[in-house]
């Protein structure tokens, strides 16, 4: 494999951590709450993939949606409903806390040894072999995050409800004035979580068909980095941020040598602070960053 | 000539036929009192001013009448409906609208977005006026559609912010110092505009500092100083009376805020 099939593999793993960070972003845009539960709404649609592996395919990947909906809208009455008003960093420890019990939990259901799921499995073939080695789940990749990126983009300047949604973003007590029903707005945000969850999970249990207990916290922790990397307060943004940090994270996989992989998430979060520390606002904000959020 | 002390002259002015019925409302902010016990009446289409020095609980009290802020006693009915105590988008919904203090416009939304959720909380009900209508009173509106409200000087800011009151077609509406901040043209059109408002049959509950354009413009007005309407007011009582009030309050508004 190249150095351009390198690129392909880490625009398909950017993909990816830019739904996990849009996730992120979208509730922060809401509610001003950081949603670290998120990474284990995914790894629950990922196990449910496990649990249902005699099922049909197809069958399997509708019914995690509904489950990762499901997680999604029961972590938001149990644990961001109660913490509404609450600080940003308050929302932050609880859920990573949250995240852990979680975890935990998927320890003592499922145990310590991934699951095998092979679901889809003929998506890791490849289209063109040689040099680029493209792979069928790559494309799937790119493809489904650029249709619901651009979805989102529809839902939120070209509707309605996108509107109203916008609206709370940036000022939720004017929005409530204004006659917003701001329970209906939260419960859309999580719902899309849940949706993109189960994206998440389905595409990440064919590349990697082993579902381990830390799939959730690996990945949203990297997500959220790239969240604040790109700026929490704006949502295109803040998918950016996912993307990059995804990207820079697989290009670092594939070309460092294989005895210096550990180095890879070091590298990536170093990476971080010196950006943070040029631009405290995010890589991506414009100097002097204006109100605007979504 | 009706001027009366607020107190039982309030309570027999209170009647079946009310719009907005507030009775002994209180709202606290930690231990600071910023309403204690107001009771004004609104009735249909009428135009109500509520005035009084800073920090009377002006403010506190419309953003209370609107669920906005948690009330710690009293109670607010709107044709004899409770209004909720904690959920302003359903009080919105019944048929009130809050024009806040600094206009509060959503910023980075152009003018049209902003007229959009405006639109929201009008409900099933059918309008009492045509969109085309408010357009023409805010011409503003119109002319910067298309632009960010939060590029607008003051004064257009405060035109849209009225206009997108006004589109819920309120029964009720609140208006909060709009003329604060403004240059003298920019206060003239704005009450000009409440004044067209006026004839379209919406009530106002209008709070300003303004008093004495305010007590011209208002067919009946409360004078609150320290958390409490300390004088009820109209067009033939004289300005004298009232700042009678004003200063004879004003110290007892600066003790209580020491304390």
């Amino acid at each position: 494999m190249t150095f351009v099939g390198y690129l392909v593999d880490a625009v398909s793993l950017g993909a990816l951590y830019a739904l996990i960070a849009v996730s992120v972003g979208l509730v922060f845009g809401v509610l001003r709450q950081i949603n670290l539960a998120q990474g284990e709404v995914m790894a629950f649609g990922a196990y449910s993939l496990w649990i249902m592996r005699a099922l049909p395919s197809w069958l399997a990947i509708l019914l995690c949606f509904g489950i990762c909906v499901a997680g999604s809208l029961v972590l938001q009455v149990l644990v961001f409903r109660p913490l509404r008003g609450a600080s940003a960093l308050t929302t932050l420890i609880v859920t990573f806390g949250v995240s852990y019990g979680l975890e935990a939990l998927w320890l003592v259901v499922f145990g310590p040894e991934g699951k095998p799921v092979s679901m889809l499995i003929k998506l890791n073939d490849t289209v063109v072999g040689g040099a680029i080695a493209l792979r069928w789940i790559t494309i799937v990749d790119i493809g489904t995050a650029a249709v619901l990126l651009i979805g989102l983009y529809v839902l939120l300047f070209r509707s309605s409800l996108g509107l109203r949604m916008r609206a709370v973003a940036e000022d939720f007590s004017i929005a409530r004035i204004v006659g917003v029903r701001i329970d209906r707005v939260v419960t859309v945000a999580f719902v899309l979580c849940g949706a993109s969850a189960a994206v998440v999970a389905v595409l990440e249990t064919v590349q990697t068909p082993l579902v381990t207990t830390t799939l959730g916290l690996s990945l949203i922790v990297v997500a959220l980095v790239g969240v604040v990397l790109g700026g929490l307060d704006h949502l295109a943004r803040a998918t950016a941020g996912g993307f990059i940090v995804g990207f820079v994270n697989s290009l670092l996989g594939s070309i460092l040598p294989e005895q210096q992989l550990v180095f890879v998430t070091s590298l990536t979060f170093l990476f971080v602070v010196v950006v943070l520390v040029v631009r405290p606002a995010g890589l991506l904000a414009p100097r002097g960053a204006g109100a605007e959020r979504v | 000539m009706r001027a009366s002390l607020s107190g039982g002259g309030e309570e027999g002015a209170r009647s079946s036929t009310a719009l907005l019925d507030v009775a002994d409302l209180r709202v606290t902010y930690g231990r600071s009192v910023a309403v204690g016990g107001v009771s004004l009446v609104v009735h249909e289409g009428e135009v109500v001013g509520l005035i009084g020095p800073n920090g009377a609980g002006k403010s506190s009290t419309l953003l209370a009448i609107m669920g906005a802020v948690r009330r710690s006693g009293g109670d607010v009915r709107l044709s004899g409906k409770r209004l909720s105590p904690s959920r302003p988008e359903e009080v919105a919904r019944l048929g009130v609208a809050l024009v806040p203090e600094g206009r509060h416009l959503f910023a980075s939304m152009t003018v049209r977005e902003n007229l959009e959720l405006g639109r929201l909380a009008r409900g099933d009900r059918s309008p009492r006026f045509d969109d085309r209508e408010v357009g023409q009173l805010f011409p503003v509106t119109e002319e910067f559609r298309n632009q960010r409200a939060g590029l607008l000087s003051g004064g257009q800011q405060q035109q849209v912010a009225i206009a997108r009151a006004l589109l819920a077609d309120p029964d009720l509406l609140l208006l909060d110092e709009p003329s604060l901040g403004l240059a003298p043209a920019a206060v003239t059109a704005v009450f000009s505009a409440l004044e067209h408002i006026r004839q379209l049959g919406v009530a106002i509950l209008l709070v300003e500092q303004r008093a004495e354009m305010t007590l011209e413009f208002c067919s009946r007005s409360y004078v609150m100083v320290g958390g409490r309407i300390r004088f009820e007011a109209d067009r033939s009582t004289p300005i004298e009376s009232v700042i009678v009030a004003y200063f004879g309050a004003t110290s007892t508004a600066a003790s209580e805020h020491e304390r």
